[in-house]
């Protein structure tokens, strides 16, 4: 946490958040723009991870939370601003921070804060005319049961009811009173084509020539999943390009928000569902800091090995995948998949599923390492991992047509990186040396010596080959790990279902193979988070795709985007 | 093997033209070509989507089966895996990509979202199974399916499949098959065959 003075800067409207558990400090929303100013340009957070509400009925206020940092490493540093319920405007950020534009959207979209000033505020992860703002604690869906699990129909005794049975449709849905299907107008898609502006150009001999708008998705085989692009041409080059989400949005937070503490744990699996041990890793974190509570050594340990481990066959999967979408189809990715097979087989090893590895524990882990485990690891990282790498680095790198597709295409320049709040390989592919595990150490990645993989040039080569540097210094983080683990416990106390977590507020975040992965929590002292949010480098890393592509050719985008490594399951959440 | 059930009708074909002669009932011969290329559409939701591509790739291969030919256009595929959770977002479009499949088509819901909501069911986002949109053939349970289910669940089509007959299958019946009404993104999703009771609701209220 970092203390700064702002009584002589600001002599009014920045007060410190004197609540007992929280900290940061708390702006009135009329100082908001000229105080995030001041912070990126005089105190030097030029770098904002994370926007996010939180609705306090009982106070019948909203808080919009923001967490920055800067970019040379550091402690974040919190701000809020609270305003009341029935008139919930904050202005938006989007003008000193432009990383901010689709987390405000996200805000507006599930809480119904209103962000004025946000040039383009629609709903984003749910579709124009939803019925309310689900994550507003009066809010409730179809299949409401009760507001904290476990639910009484379940626990002590079981009397299971299925929810479709207390439905009157049958279905999970529910409308709002008076509503008349016939007379329905869907909002179709006027909003979304509409922000891409129009556009007319006008060439030398006076021919006025409209441009053409272009779909793709939401089921296309190169967006990874379910994501959807409009974009806005002229002839095959991009003028404006939107990406539209939530296909997947599997109201994750809203479900969080009811599970208690460790219920979650699982769900945290499904997130990027490549890398669930990355995702437990940063959720652990994040209560481990409400509760105050030390990892033994041993655990710290097999916590490391687990989160590289899984850097290494996401950023395979990655690679495997990004050389489908330029046209290589298939045959990198067998040759990534089989040793992604590899990684499975240790995960599935220690926690008994290859993808859903549920194996973090708050103060530990679930279980030790099985015998034999250790031995696997070691065979992996000391012998085939580097060698499996270097092939693929003899195979693809200096491949003519990958070089031509990627090299000096969809450019990012470092400044542009940080104002988008771009993360992890994407940020570090243009010249930014920020990794969290050196930036602001957690766990005991301060032991070990690695270097953070830079690449200068920000173009889609850079973030392709940058994948391959991280995955040669999570090998060398590996190899130190394996042989300095110590015996010893791996969870400190008993194990227990339910944990005592203080009221309060904390944000646990890790570098997850895709970037910053954070958790925001407030507690209420209660056994199930009062809020639970993610921060989901997916999500943000797509606010500089647009800008991205802007000046390329349409066939260049899955490029883009397979250079981004996004997973729908975060993305959307 | 499979030869041997193709070849063996009831009839005596004579010695001298066993190997280059074979009856076989018509129904037969017409599932055996259907279950050794079924052509799934390549088409990922969610987290089971992953294991897919990796039953896919080298180490479990589903090629052994006739499915190596992934199809990203619903025209050209048999089969949809629906692998992952089904949103109400992506529930108009689901449809749309069933309707779009030329018959005979086949649906194996993989994973416990696509059979029933799964961990997600209680999601205001979310559709318990995605039995409530379009009809299923094969349920694989798992969260998600390892690739060793979801080959057992792609053997169970094929018996299925085998099972079939050209007289009954609903495809090759008199007239048109109907498309399936394609729901509507609403103040929360609507089925099209719910409207009636929706409107009466609303009277009431």
């Amino acid at each position: 946490m970092t203390t700064l003075d702002f009584s002589t800067r600001f002599p009014e409207g920045v007060v410190a958040d004197e609540r007992e558990g929280y900290e940061g400090y708390i702006i009135a929303a009329d100082k908001l723009v000229e105080f995030a100013t001041t912070l990126r340009d005089e105190y030097g957070y030029d770098y904002l991870s994370s926007v996010t509400g939180v609705d306090y009925i009982a106070e019948e206020t909203f808080e919009v939370v923001y967490h920055a940092y800067k970019t040379i490493g550091g402690a974040e540093l919190v701000f809020k601003v609270q305003v009341a319920r029935d008139k919930a405007e904050v202005p938006s950020l989007t003008d000193v921070y432009p990383g901010a534009d689709f987390q405000e959207r996200e805000a507006w979209d599930l809480l119904g804060i209103k962000f004025t000033g946000h040039p383009d505020l629609r709903r984003i992860l749910l579709w124009e005319g939803f019925n309310g703002h689900p994550l507003r604690k009066d809010w409730q869906e179809a299949y409401y049961e009760a507001d904290i699990k476990p639910f009484k129909s379940r626990w002590p005794k079981p009397e299971y009811a299925r929810a479709e049975a207390r439905n009157p449709y049958g279905a999970n849905v529910k409308y709002p009173e008076k509503f008349d299907p016939e007379k329905w107008v869907p909002e179709g898609e006027d909003a979304l084509y509409g922000s891409l502006a129009k556009y007319e150009t006008t060439d030398d001999d006076g021919l006025k020539t409209d441009h053409l708008t272009v779909n793709l998705g939401p089921q296309h085989p190169s967006t990874h999943g379910v994501f959807r692009i409009a974009a806005k041409l002229d002839g095959e080059t991009i003028l404006n390009l939107k990406p539209v989400m939530g296909y997947l949005h599997r109201n994750h937070e809203k479900i969080g928000e009811r599970n208690t503490y460790l219920q979650n744990m699982p769900f945290t699996d499904r997130l990027d569902y490549l890398s669930s041990m990355s995702n437990n890793f940063g959720y652990a974190l994040a209560v481990e800091k409400l509760i105050g509570i030390e990892v033994p050594e041993r655990a710290e340990y097999i916590r490391v090995i687990m989160a590289e481990l899984t850097r290494i066959q996401n950023h395979l999967f990655a690679i495997g995948m990004f050389l489908n979408d330029i046209g290589a189809f298939f045959t990198p990715s067998l040759y990534a998949i089989e040793e992604r097979e590899l990684v499975l087989d240790i995960f599935e090893m220690v926690s008994g599923s290859r993808m859903m590895c549920n194996y973090f524990r708050f103060g530990g882990l679930a279980r030790d390492l099985p015998a034999g485990s250790l031995q696997k690891i070691k065979d992996l990282v000391f012998d085939r991992l580097p060698r499996k790498t270097d092939e693929m680095d003899r195979f693809l790198s200096e491949n003519e047509i990958l070089r031509s597709r990627c090299v000096g295409q969809g450019l990012l320049s470092a400044e542009d990186a940080i104002k988008y709040s771009a993360a992890g390989p994407v940020l570090r592919a243009s010249g930014v040396p920020y990794d969290i595990r050196r930036a602001a150490p957690y766990s005991i990645y301060d032991r070990f010596d690695f270097n953070v993989a830079l690449r200068y040039n920000g173009d889609i080569y850079d973030r392709y080959i940058i994948r391959l540097d991280e995955i040669r210094e999570s090998i060398k983080i590996l190899q130190q790990a394996v042989e300095q683990i110590p015996e010893g416990e791996i969870q400190t106390g008993k194990p227990r279902y339910q944990m005592k977590v203080p009221a309060g507020e904390s944000y646990g975040r890790v570098e997850g193979p895709k970037g910053e992965l954070g958790f925001y929590l407030v507690s209420d002292g209660k056994g199930n988070p009062y809020r639970y949010h993610v921060r989901a480098p997916s999500f943000i890393n797509l606010t500089a795709f647009g800008p991205m592509c802007k000046g390329l050719k349409i066939a260049d985008v899955v490029a883009v985007l397979g250079s981004i490594d996004i997973v729908l399951g975060e993305t959307d959440r | 093997m499979e030869n041997q059930g193709l070849n063996s009708p009831g009839y005596e074909i004579p010695e001298e033209v066993q190997g280059s002669v074979a009856i076989t009932s018509i129904d037969r011969i017409y599932n055996w070509g259907r279950r050794s290329s079924v052509w799934p559409m390549m088409f990922g939701l969610a987290c089971c989507a992953i294991e897919m591509i990796a039953t896919a790739a080298g180490r479990y291969d589903f090629s052994r089966f006739g499915m190596e030919v992934m199809r990203p256009s619903p025209r050209q595929a048999d089969l949809m895996l629906v692998s992952g959770t089904v949103t109400k977002k992506m529930a108009p479009t689901i449809v749309r990509l069933y309707n779009q499949m030329p018959e005979p088509k086949y649906v194996v819901a993989m994973g416990a979202c696509a059979s029933g909501g799964g961990p997600f069911k209680e999601g205001y986002n979310v559709v318990s199974g995605v039995d409530k949109l379009i009809p299923v053939d094969v349920y694989i349970p798992g969260c998600p399916p390892t690739p060793q289910a979801l080959i057992n669940g792609l053997i169970k089509l094929q018996e299925k499949i085998d099972g079939q007959s050209i007289k009954s299958v609903r495809w090759y019946q008199k007239g048109d098959l109907a498309a399936i009404p394609m729901p509507i993104l609403g103040p929360d999703l609507i089925y099209q065959e719910q409207i009636p009771a929706i409107k009466e609701a609303s009277k009431e209220a």
